[in-house]
């Protein structure tokens, strides 16, 4: 199934990218795609959102979904 | 109830006064309090900012703010609440964010104001890019609201 994937911040300049689409197998977890597209662990503090809701890595996804990894947030 | 997220320059006061002359009725609030954030030019060790990067996560953004304002409504018995952020270059001491609450009395109007900058604070997706002289770094934490913490410390211990 295909994933969109955005990443944010700190996030961003990591990855060395801003977005990027994979294709992962049917009941993938968040956590099995970020294995899926990089070989390093997830840093303790990422938050993950899955079509705009934060939610956890064990969060099983579907086809179509909009993954974001991003770092502690600063706005206000 | 009204989130904006803007690209540019405002006035959080004439924004909170087009606000309330054109959405709140007269003669039905007895309170409205309004928080401002502004840039400083100094932050965690470092005196001399000199401009800020606000990132943000277009959509998700606008849809959390939106739903913190939603509960804030009907959390507290508030009559409106309005929100402006603040994205892209900033200067120092341009405002970044407005929260505007009003409601017929001050104690509801203080309440939900203080939940809404602090949701947003904490888990709005924005991130801050501080620049000086010596280059650029992302801001890795915010400020904890100490009161609120007291707050929440002294309701554990009445509980």
């Amino acid at each position: 199934m295909k994933i969109a994937i955005k990443y944010f911040a700190s996030m961003r300049d990591t990855m060395g990218k801003a977005n990027e689409s994979v294709d992962i197998s049917e009941k993938s977890s968040v956590a099995d795609l970020w294995g899926a597209v990089t070989q390093n662990p997830m840093p303790e503090n990422t938050l993950i959102a899955v079509n705009m809701e934060y939610t956890s890595s064990e969060h099983v996804l579907n086809e179509g979904d909009e993954v974001a990894f991003f770092p502690p947030v600063t706005g206000g | 109830m009204k989130v904006i997220i803007q690209d540019g320059e405002f006035d959080p006061w004439k924004a909170v006064q087009e606000y309330q002359s054109e959405n709140i009725a007269d003669g039905k609030h007895g309170a409205s309090v309004t928080f401002i954030g502004s840039m400083r030019d100094f932050n965690d060790g470092v005196d001399d900012l000199s401009k800020m990067y606000l990132d943000h996560y277009p959509g998700m953004t606008e849809k959390h703010i939106e739903r913190v304002c939603e509960d804030a409504l009907n959390k507290w018995d508030v009559l409106d609440a309005f929100v402006v952020h603040r994205v892209g270059n900033i200067a120092p001491n341009d405002a970044i964010v407005l929260v505007a609450v009003w409601s017929e009395h001050r104690a509801m109007a203080f309440d939900a104001c203080r939940f809404i900058i602090n949701d947003l604070k904490h888990r709005a997706p924005f991130w801050k890019r501080e620049a000086n002289e010596d280059g650029e770094r992302w801001v890795e934490g915010n400020t904890v609201d100490e009161v609120a913490d007291q707050h929440s410390d002294m309701a554990k211990r009445a509980s």
